[in-house]
Parts: C-alpha cells; sequence; structure tokens
C-alpha cells in the first residue's frame, strides 16, 4: 500500500491507461491556460500599477479580433477534449464479445458479489489477469455505486434495474472497491477490495472453498419453485413463449415491434410482465414483484442465458 | 485637488439608517437598502453556521477512522453544510444583499419596482431559513443536500421534510426577488439608461433574475413531489413503488444546475465593476461581457445532465450533455480574458476590493478549467463523486462566489455604511483567505483523482496526508473568514466617514451620499455617458 504523499493512483486496467493519457492532455491544457492567465495578470499589474509615472489609464474599448481568438481557439482545444472524451466513454461503455459475467448486488451496506460458477463474496471481488469481466449489477434499496480507481471506471448500481460496466485488469495485486454514491449511515463502510489474480489461480479459487451451487443451476431452482417452468415450456406450447435459446436474440412482440431479450427485458417481463407482451401469447403472467430477491433475478438470468435450444428440462 | 472628495466627513442631514432608529422602523421597512441589511445580517449568520459544519467536517478527516464525530454525525454534517451554504448562504448572498442595495441605485431609481414584494421575499427567506434551523436542532438531515431519492423518501430517518419545506419556501424569496430586479431594471432605468450604458453587474443580476424565474419553480415541484412520496407513499421515485430514482435527478439538476450560474453570475458582476474602478479603465469588451452573461443563463438550462454521466442514463444523453457543457464554458473564458485585458494599460490601484477581484480571477480560472475535466466524459466517470468534484466546485463557489461577494461588500461597505473599513486589515485578511483557501482546497484535486470518494466520515490511512493539508487550510481559512467579521462591525462605530465615492468610481450610486438618503437620489439623475467612462483621473481616499 502506498504512504506518505501520493500524487496519482496506481493503474491495472486496459482503460486506465488511455483515461490518464485523456487526463494528461486535459492537464497540459489546462496548466497552459493557467499560466497564460496568472502570468498575464502578474505582469499586466505590475506594468500598469499606479504610480507618478503611470496617472493616466489608456482607454482601449475592445478588439473583436481578440475576442475572437479567445473565443475559438478554446472551444477547438474543448472540441478535441469532447471527441477523444466521448469515443472513450464509448468504449468504456460497451464490453468486448466474450467478457465473462460476474454479478453484483448492492445493499446497504455491503457488496454481495457471485460468480456464474457459484462462489459468493462480500465486498471482494476476484477476478483474472488479463480477461474482460462484465458486472451486472442491481441494488437492493438504495442508489449506490460501484467504483475502482485503480481502474478507472465507476457505475451507478440504481435500484429498480440493471447498470453495468466492464474492465480488464492488467496487473495483478488487490485495488480498492468503494461506494461512491452516497448511500446512508455507512456509506465510507461500504468498500473491500478487487483482488486482480493469474488466470490459474483464479481458476484454482474458483473450484477451491464451499463447493456451491452455480448461478443458473440455483436460477433453474427458482424457475422450477416459482413455477415458471409450467408455463414457459421448452416446446413453446405452455401458455407462455419458450424462452429457449432467447437470450440476446430479438423477439417480435405484439404490434410487429422488436425488442433485444437482455437482462433488463428479462427483469421487466417479471416484475412488470404487461408491458411487452411477446407476439401469439395473452397477457396472463402475474407479476412477480416483492417474490423474488434481486440476487434471485440475477439467477434466473443466468439461468435463462444458459438455456441453449434443447436443454431445457 | 477636489478636498471635499477625500477629507472625512461627519454625516450630515438624514439618510436610510438614522432616519428611524426603531426595530419596527426595520421589521417593517420597504427601503430596499435596508431589506439588503436585513439580508445581509441574516444570510452572514447563517455563513458562519454553514462554515462551522464544514469545520467539524474538517477536524472529523484529519484521522483516517474519523474519531471526532460518528459517521451520522458527519453525514449530517455534510449535508447541513450544503444546504446551508448553497440555498441559504450563496443563492441569496450577491443578489439579495448586494442586488437589493445596488440595483436601484445603479440605475437611478427610488426603490424596486415592488418594494413590498421585495420586503415579503425576505420573510419568506426567513421563515424558510428557520425551518432549516429547526430541522437542523431537532436532529438533522442525512441526505445530502443533493436529496437523492430513494434514499431521502423512503430510507432515511432524518428531518428531511422539514428541511426541504425550508428550500421550498426560501423558493419563493428567489422568485420574487428575481422578478422584481427584471420589472426594476426593465421600467425604472434614469433618463438616458439605454441597456448598453447598464454597469455589467446589473446585467449579471438580470440574467441571474431569469434563472430564478424559470428554474426555481422546478426544484419546487421536485421537493413537493418527494414530499408526496415520503409522506404519503405516492410512487415517483422509488422503483418499489413503482417509481423512477432517476427521474429525481433529471428534476433537481434541473435547477440545481443553473443554480450553480445564479451563484457565480452575480459574482462576475461584482468582479466586472471592481477591475475597471481600479484599473481606473472601461472594461475592455463590454458586449461579449455582457452577452456572454445571457449565453451562460441560456446554455445553463441545458447541461444539467452532466451531473449524470455514471447514473444510467443513456450514454447518447451523456455525449449531448457533455457537449453542451463545453459550450458553456465558451462564454466564463471571455469574461476571463475581457477582465485581463481591462488591466493594459491602466492605472492599477490595489485597495481590497481589487485583491478579492484579483484573487477571484486566479480561483475561478482554476475552478473554470477542472470543470472541462468533469465535462470530458471518460475522464468524469473516475472523478465523478470524489473530491476532485469537490475541490472544483468550491473553487467556483468559495473562491469564485465568495471571494466575489466578500470583494464587493468592501467595495461598496463605504455606500452602505457611510464608513471605510480599515484598509491594512482588510488587506491581510484577503491574502490570509486566498492562502487558506489554496490550502484547504488543491489538496482535494489530488486526492479526487487518487480516488477518494467524497461524503466519507473515513478512508484509507494512504490519503491522510492530503486531508491533513486540507484541514490546516480550512482553519487558516476560517480565521480569514473571522478578521472582516471584526473589522467591519467595528467600522461601523469607528471608521473614517468615506464620503460620497471614496474610490473615485464611476456609476450612478457614487453620485449621493453615502449613506444614501432613503430616497437615493435628490433629483433623478440624468445618464450622459457610457458606463465605466474612467478618464484615469478620478481621485480616491488614500491614494
Amino acid at each position: 500500500m502506498q504512504s506518505g504523499l501520493p500524487l496519482f493512483p496506481e493503474r491495472a486496467s486496459t482503460i486506465g491507461a488511455s483515461v490518464d493519457q485523456l487526463y494528461f492532455f486535459l492537464l497540459a491544457v489546462a496548466g497552459v491556460f493557467a499560466t497564460l492567465i496568472f502570468a498575464s495578470v502578474f505582469y499586466l499589474a505590475i506594468r500598469y500599477r499606479r504610480r507618478p509615472a503611470n496617472l493616466r489609464a489608456e482607454q482601449i474599448p475592445g478588439s473583436l479580433v481578440l475576442e475572437l481568438t479567445w473565443s475559438l481557439v478554446p472551444l477547438g482545444l474543448m472540441m478535441v477534449m469532447f471527441f477523444w472524451g466521448a469515443s472513450l466513454y464509448f468504449r468504456q461503455a460497451r464490453p468486448p464479445d466474450g467478457a465473462a459475467e460476474i454479478y453484483v448486488v448492492g445493499k446497504q451496506w455491503m457488496w454481495k458479489l457471485q460468480h456464474p460458477e457459484g462462489p459468493r463474496e462480500i465486498n471482494e471481488l476476484h477476478v483474472p489477469l488479463g480477461r474482460p469481466i462484465r458486472l451486472i449489477m442491481a441494488s437492493e434499496d438504495v442508489i449506490h455505486s460501484f467504483y475502482i480507481p485503480a481502474f478507472r471506471i465507476k457505475q451507478d448500481v440504481v435500484p429498480g434495474r440493471f447498470t453495468s460496466e466492464w474492465f480488464q485488469a492488467t496487473k495483478p495485486g488487490r485495488y480498492h472497491l468503494f461506494c461512491a454514491q452516497y448511500c446512508g449511515t455507512n456509506h465510507a463502510q461500504m468498500n473491500g477490495w478487487v483482488y486482480v489474480m493469474q488466470p490459474a489461480d483464479y481458476e484454482n479459487w474458483l473450484s477451491g472453498g464451499a463447493p456451491g451451487e452455480s448461478m443458473p443451476a440455483a436460477g433453474e431452482r427458482l424457475f422450477q419453485r416459482l413455477g415458471c417452468s409450467t408455463c414457459h415450456r421448452p416446446d413453446g406450447a405452455g401458455r407462455g413463449p419458450s424462452l429457449e435459446g432467447v437470450f440476446g436474440k430479438p423477439v417480435l412482440l405484439q404490434g410487429g415491434a422488436k425488442v433485444l431479450a437482455d437482462e433488463a427485458y428479462i427483469r421487466e417481463s417479471i416484475l412488470n410482465p404487461d408491458a411487452k407482451i411477446v407476439a401469439g401469447y395473452q397477457a396472463i403472467m402475474p407479476t412477480f414483484q416483492g417474490q423474488i430477491s434481486e440476487e434471485g433475478l440475477l439467477q434466473i438470468i443466468a439461468y435463462i442465458k444458459s438455456l441453449k435450444r434443447g436443454t431445457q428440462p | 485637488m477636489n478636498t471635499t472628495l477625500l477629507e472625512p466627513r461627519e454625516e450630515t442631514g438624514r439618510n436610510y439608517l438614522n432616519a428611524d432608529y426603531s426595530i419596527r422602523s426595520w421589521l417593517l421597512t420597504t427601503d430596499h437598502k435596508r431589506i439588503a441589511i436585513l439580508y445581509l445580517v441574516a444570510i452572514t449568520f447563517l455563513f458562519f453556521v454553514g462554515g462551522a459544519f464544514a469545520g467539524l467536517m474538517r477536524l472529523n478527516l484529519l484521522t483516517p477512522q474519523g474519531a471526532l464525530v460518528s459517521a451520522e454525525t458527519y453525514n449530517k454534517l455534510f449535508t447541513m453544510h450544503g444546504l446551508i451554504m448553497i440555498f441559504f448562504f450563496l443563492i441569496p448572498s450577491i443578489p439579495a444583499v448586494l442586488g437589493n442595495f445596488l440595483v436601484p441605485m445603479m440605475i437611478g431609481a427610488r426603490d424596486v419596482a415592488f418594494p413590498r414584494l421585495n420586503l415579503l421575499s425576505w420573510y419568506l427567506f426567513i421563515t424558510g431559513s428557520l425551518l432549516a434551523m429547526v430541522s437542523a436542532l431537532s436532529g438533522g438531515v442525512d441526505t445530502g443536500w443533493t436529496f437523492y431519492t430513494p434514499y431521502s423518501t423512503t430510507y432515511s430517518n432524518s428531518y428531511v421534510v422539514t428541511m426541504a419545506a425550508g428550500v421550498f419556501i426560501t423558493g419563493f424569496s428567489s422568485i420574487l426577488t428575481g422578478m422584481n430586479f427584471i420589472v426594476t431594471i426593465h421600467t425604472m432605468r434614469a433618463p438616458g439608461l439605454t441597456w448598453f450604458r447598464l454597469p455589467l453587474f446589473l446585467w449579471s443580476l438580470y440574467a441571474t433574475s431569469a434563472i430564478f424565474i424559470l428554474g426555481t419553480p422546478v426544484i419546487a415541484i421536485s421537493l413537493l413531489l418527494l414530499g408526496l412520496e415520503r409522506i404519503f407513499g405516492v410512487g415517483i421515485f422509488n422503483p418499489k413503488l413503482g417509481g423512477d430514482p432517476l427521474l429525481f435527478q433529471h428534476l433537481f439538476w434541473f435547477y440545481s444546475h443553473p443554480a450553480v450560474y445564479v451563484m457565480i453570475l452575480p459574482g462576475m458582476g461584482v468582479i466586472s465593476e471592481v477591475v475597471p474602478c481600479f484599473a481606473r479603465k472601461r472594461i475592455f469588451g463590454y458586449n461579449f461581457v455582457a452577452f456572454s452573461s445571457v449565453a451562460i443563463a441560456l446554455i445553463g438550462f441545458l447541461v444539467w445532465g452532466h451531473h449524470m454521466f455514471v447514473s444510467g442514463q443513456s450514454i447518447y444523453a451523456g455525449m449531448v450533455f457533455s457537449f453542451l457543457s463545453f459550450l458553456v464554458a465558451v462564454p466564463s473564458a471571455i469574461k476571463a480574458f475581457n477582465w485581463t485585458a481591462t488591466l493594459y494599460k491602466g492605472a492599477i490601484t490595489y485597495h481590497t476590493p481589487m485583491l478579492y477581484a484579483l484573487g477571484f480571477l486566479g480561483l475561478f480560472t482554476i475552478g473554470g478549467l477542472t470543470g472541462l475535466f468533469l465535462a470530458t466524459l471518460a475522464v468524469d466517470v473516475h472523478v465523478h463523486d470524489t473530491y476532485f468534484v469537490i475541490a472544483h466546485f468550491h473553487y467556483i463557489m468559495v473562491g469564485g462566489a465568495v471571494m466575489a461577494f466578500l470583494g464587493g461588500i468592501h467595495f461598496w461597505w463605504p455606500k452602505i455604511s457611510g464608513r471605510l473599513y480599515p484598509e491594512a486589515w482588510a488587506r491581510l485578511s484577503a491574502v490570509v483567505i486566498f492562502l487558506g483557501f489554496n490550502l484547504t482546497f488543491f489538496p482535494q484535486f489530488i486526492l479526487g483523482y487518487l480516488g477518494m470518494p467524497r461524503r466519507y466520515h473515513s478512508y484509507p490511512p494512504e490519503f491522510q496526508v492530503l486531508h491533513v493539508m486540507s484541514t490546516a487550510g480550512s482553519s487558516i481559512l476560517g480565521v480569514g473568514y473571522l478578521i472582516p467579521l471584526v473589522y467591519l462591525l467595528w467600522s461601523l462605530r469607528y471608521g473614517q466617514a468615506a464620503g460620497p465615492n471614496p474610490w473615485g468610481a464611476k456609476g450612478l450610486e457614487w453620485q449621493t451620499p453615502s449613506p444614501p438618503p432613503t430616497e437615493n437620489f435628490e433629483r433623478t439623475p440624468v445618464v450622459t455617458e457610457e458606463a465605466y467612462a474612467y478618464t484615469g483621473e478620478e481621485l480616491s481616499a488614500g491614494l
């Protein structure tokens, strides 16, 4: 751990290097302009101080050329900042294909994490080096924010919806994990550590410890227990559509609209089933609002993701 | 040499202060100058209350464990600090004190257009402040000044509704003040005082008033909806009741971002008065400075989403808000360059108001440039909700708005009180404030990029050195703020009589005795020249 007077944070993700480059560009531009203004003010303030040789000010109304210069030059530089920042922001928002998924639930005042393979963690996150990881995040109560400074990423975790962020760690080690959105009394305690491990160590870590049920398996149990399977039959002959192979595909809705079956759509379909009705089916599904926890939702979603054609029993 | 300008005189004749000494004459006054004083007393008290909260926070942060107060108390301290400083100090500070005092005087009018509404707005402000104090004394609020839902509507066990009611009621005082200023500036200007002869302070206040009128109703609505959900359980923001938490953020920032310009625009107006006076020069690029105020007020309404880049709002919305946020930086840059250029070929003296103005220029520059970091999407993702943001907005709000307020108070103090403040003490305190401010807040930029989240009662030990620097700075800053309180009060009794125009300043407010008579001007002045028509040969006291 650093001590003394740190001036620059650790960096351990692919996006981190790009963010820091942009930050240094901003520092350079800000430095040049601050110096320009401070030096001008100091020079003019001393040079034109009132003294016996300088009792009279010379009146100058203004200059259109100067006004345009100091409007347009900063504007041009700012457009560079804008495009650079926006393109990087889009990269931050879009995980690469094939990113491994880890599920995060925030609640006052802890982070609950679950790997699809089953292991659960609280306020700790173990991840392998060099593999893109996408976090799918939900909140049980208020707004939280999942912040890993060393990765330069942050995303609010908002109740009532999923949010996500991704990273690819570049350096093994232990890094701070903070809740960055004020969430009540013990907000400052809602933090922990991210452990970046060599892939082999990570596999050992995953298989070690208490053998837990994998997320799809837990989701399947819920799927049976809540009675989902009575209607959502694999052959599509039930009162609800088959869910096999649905995830990540477009779904045709009543009225002809199409929607992508992503996490948000499945969440909505479970909690507010009448919002979007699949073409050819009736609006008869009851809501499961209040009957299923955020973690349960994530497990069911992990289960539905795992349903390839012909796999649902 | 015109000795009548320079020699201290005994106050002669009646003025607005000695017209009547009864308490009743103050509490029922419709004189804009007395109402300004009423505001000054109230907001000075509230400033020191809010400052005390900040002092306790900084002391708590001396150690990583946050050993001084409990987490719950700490959360209430930063909440109350933010609420009081923003809604009960910064927003009313320059408009309600200097604006009330100066708007009629600068346009050669006897009073504002609606003097009784003006008094009503003070009572609304006091009612709101009292509710805020009741909320604080009965246990406080712990939601953060931003009242984010669903924490504020469902989860917080604190006096949210009382506080929200206080802010709600105070909002009406802003609306009335804004309306009063707009009507006054439109209808009561002295003969010859065309729009482009107006002092730039009035352009700033005009833009501010427009924000008051258009923006304040939105915060009122947001707080009303918040109350509905908290008291009656109507599902608006809490997803468990079918609401949307981001809706609150959109509503809240739709007002609260323009409110940032409410706090800084009047300060820019003050600087535009002070710099020409002490440089003895007409301001460089009058039209550009004037229209940049209008541009800031307009574009300022379109950038609220830059508080929400990591909130889960659409990334395309984020892109648009980022772009517009860069645009709003241009008029601010124009102002900073024009103030600097005004110094060129001036004959500059360094009385306290000028020191504050130059301090403002430096700190506002840093605050503005670091704003670019926050407008840059990918960098904001990292520094959002960290101390970087805290540092940035304190450079604008304290380095900008409070420095300008103090500069303005010193500049117009001779007019308001009829007395000169002690120059040496005033210069000393300006320097102390400048140094203390930088030591307090500059380390917070570094803390922020290191990843130190805001609103943390305790923190990892590696951040301690920077926190200690910041706390040390805040104690210097606190002393810096107490010095003017002492000498300004002292000057009321012992200060040299100022005379009508101790700075040799242009502007109608300086053409009448200090303190001014109740009716401001014996005869309605006629304006025949541009604003800031300095020749460089004006005399001023102590030069």
